[in-house]
């Protein structure tokens, strides 16, 4: 693993993909180290927002020094980070946790299911995952996002809240209506959505490797406060709750208990 | 420039330390700070038996603060005693422990299993607002914290903090009972309890209801309560809540803090406590600042 750093990078481009969604370049160090599934902790400069924002990495170009994030204004320091022009200067810290295992897909059929915001760390895996790959994204509406930068990975599949694009529901109900099979499956969604994807891999006894999302403070593992149930013992304090910023963001869909 | 400070007979290179809980037990920022720079490196609550915590999220950040309920998640003393102080023993810093517990006999466990290792000093925690058993329960009445501090303070093979709870009407009473019961130092403040709804889903944001206020946003009612527990007693006092400058750390050595410690600041910057170090040595030295202790309690009624 990497060293953890934090250093100052330069926005390379902006620009809004889909309402509320943003796509931001970032000339950075971190870019070398970057893997799928990682993300970075982005410091707004507002001094009323004292918390880095958790953003996963959406595509990496290791020669250029150059990191892609795709993130939706939730709130203050997503807000902050829509603002930010070409050239400006960007705060961030990386690179953070233990991304997608790429190899657990060599010779297989890999699902890759992306939900809403779930989608952009699906891109880079997507472009490094060996073997055969299908992506299916769940969008809300019509403002698909990521479709094209997708579809040069491989067969794509889009669901939609509204019924506008593709098929109607959410990237299960995709799954289904398609026919799709799969080895393995790597997915990051809302909970729900990741919830159903543990059901189905359970059912048919095969590998899902899960994203998954919490509240953070400090990115790193000192403060405790984005754990997630395991089935088995953590790293950390061998109470079967798992810090998400670092033992993951990915799981193994048996080891975590998301009900 | 003279930054040594003595807190119960024990020396730290510099006043500046780490807050309990936000700085693990260092090793998740040895990469990011020369530990060895620093103080002290207050340790993460560690209890008699592991704790699992509270549900998730425990994390909300509020303007110019955050609230945290993590419920103290800790290994508990034996996988701490294997590890973690291990680690910590190799920095040249001071080692303070930070011991909680649900009952007296928990701290009295932990306390005493501590005794013979290389914690420099303990810290007792008996303010937590996120646990509901023990904890506060020890520091809301100056009774209990009476209790509690003679107790420990006989087991205890190192000097004794006693970290308070600023969520009490007299928080000087409470600083008398501690010293009272021969607390060699204390520690404070703890988070203040608040609350955050989630407009959006109509709900709180933490699953705990309530969390503990820390950061910026609690300042000045920290040094408020620094400046009257350093009228109250004699025992030294370690000052935080809030801390992310030199000027910060200042701040609170003038109102009476023998030494600071930094803790929400490691979340906004991971080099935040040696920036506060270094920012106070700037200070200094342009205000021709020879010895800390020129300016240790320097402010008076």
């Amino acid at each position: 693993m990497e060293r953890k750093r934090k250093e100052v990078g330069k926005v390379i481009s902006q620009k809004e993909l889909a309402p509320g969604i943003f796509d931001m370049w970032i000339e950075t160090h971190l870019a070398q180290q970057a893997a799928p599934g990682q993300f970075v902790m982005i410091y707004p400069r507002a001094e009323s927002t004292i918390l880095p924002r958790p953003i996963s990495i959406c595509q990496v170009e290791k020669e250029a020094g150059r990191l892609r994030i795709v993130y939706r204004v939730a709130g203050k320091g997503t807000g902050e980070f829509a603002g930010y022009r070409a050239g400006e200067d960007i705060a961030l810290m990386g690179t953070l946790g233990n991304g997608f295992p790429l190899k657990e897909a060599e010779g297989k059929r890999a699902l890759l299911l992306g939900g809403g915001i779930g989608i952009p760390p699906l891109l880079q895996l997507a472009r490094e995952l060996p073997g055969e790959k299908t992506v299916l994204a769940g969008y809300r509406d019509n403002h698909l996002f990521l479709q094209e930068d997708l579809e040069q990975c491989g067969p794509f599949y889009a669901a939609t809240e509204d019924g506008s694009v593709g098929i109607r529901g959410n990237v299960m109900d995709a799954l289904m209506a398609h026919g799709l099979e799969g080895d393995v499956i790597y997915a990051c969604g809302p909970m729900p959505m990741l919830r159903a994807v543990k059901h189905y891999a359970g059912e048919r006894d095969i590998p899902a490797y899960l994203s998954l999302e919490e509240r953070m403070a400090c990115g790193v593992g000192a403060c405790l406060g984005c754990v997630c149930k395991t089935t088995r013992k953590d790293a950390h304090s061998h109470v079967n709750n798992a810090r998400i910023c670092t033992e993951g963001p990915v799981f193994e869909a048996s080891e975590v208990d998301i009900g | 420039m003279k930054t040594e400070v003595t807190i119960a007979g024990v020396t730290f290179q510099n006043p500046v330390m780490t807050a309990s809980g936000t700085f693990g037990s260092g090793m998740e920022y040895g990469e990011f700070v020369e530990i060895g720079r620093l103080g002290a490196v207050v340790t993460k609550g560690v209890a008699a038996d592991p704790w699992p915590g509270n549900p998730t999220p425990r994390i909300a950040e509020v303007y110019g603060g955050m609230l945290n309920a993590i419920g103290l998640q800790n290994p508990g003393i034996d996988v701490f005693m294997e590890r973690d102080l291990p680690f910590l023993a190799q920095y040249d810093t001071k080692i303070i422990v930070n011991v909680c517990g649900k009952t007296m006999e928990e701290y009295l466990e932990v306390v005493e299993r501590l005794g013979d290792t290389r914690a420099d000093l303990l810290e007792i925690n008996v303010s937590c607002p996120n646990v509901k058993e023990g904890a506060i329960a020890f520091g809301q009445n100056a009774d209990c914290l009476y209790d509690i501090t003679s107790q420990i303070k006989q087991k205890a093979r190192q000097p004794v903090i006693m970290k308070l709870s600023p969520n009490v009407t007299d928080i000087g009473e409470m600083a008398r009972a501690a010293e009272a019961a021969g607390a060699d130092a204390l520690s404070l403040i703890n988070t203040l309890t608040g609350m955050k709804i989630d407009i959006a889903r109509r709900t709180f944001a933490l699953a705990n209801r309530t969390g503990g206020l820390s950061g910026p946003a609690i300042k000045p009612v920290a040094v408020r309560m620094v400046y009257e527990c350093a009228h109250a007693v004699r025992i030294p006092i370690i000052g935080m809540g809030g801390i992310t400058s030199g000027e910060d750390a200042i701040e609170f050595l003038m109102a009476g803090a023998t030494a600071v410690s930094v803790g929400a600041a490691n979340f906004a910057d991971p080099c935040a406590t040696i920036k506060v170090l270094e920012g106070m040595e700037n200070w200094m030295r342009q205000n021709g600042i020879t010895d800390i202790h020129e300016i240790i309690g320097c402010v008076q009624s």
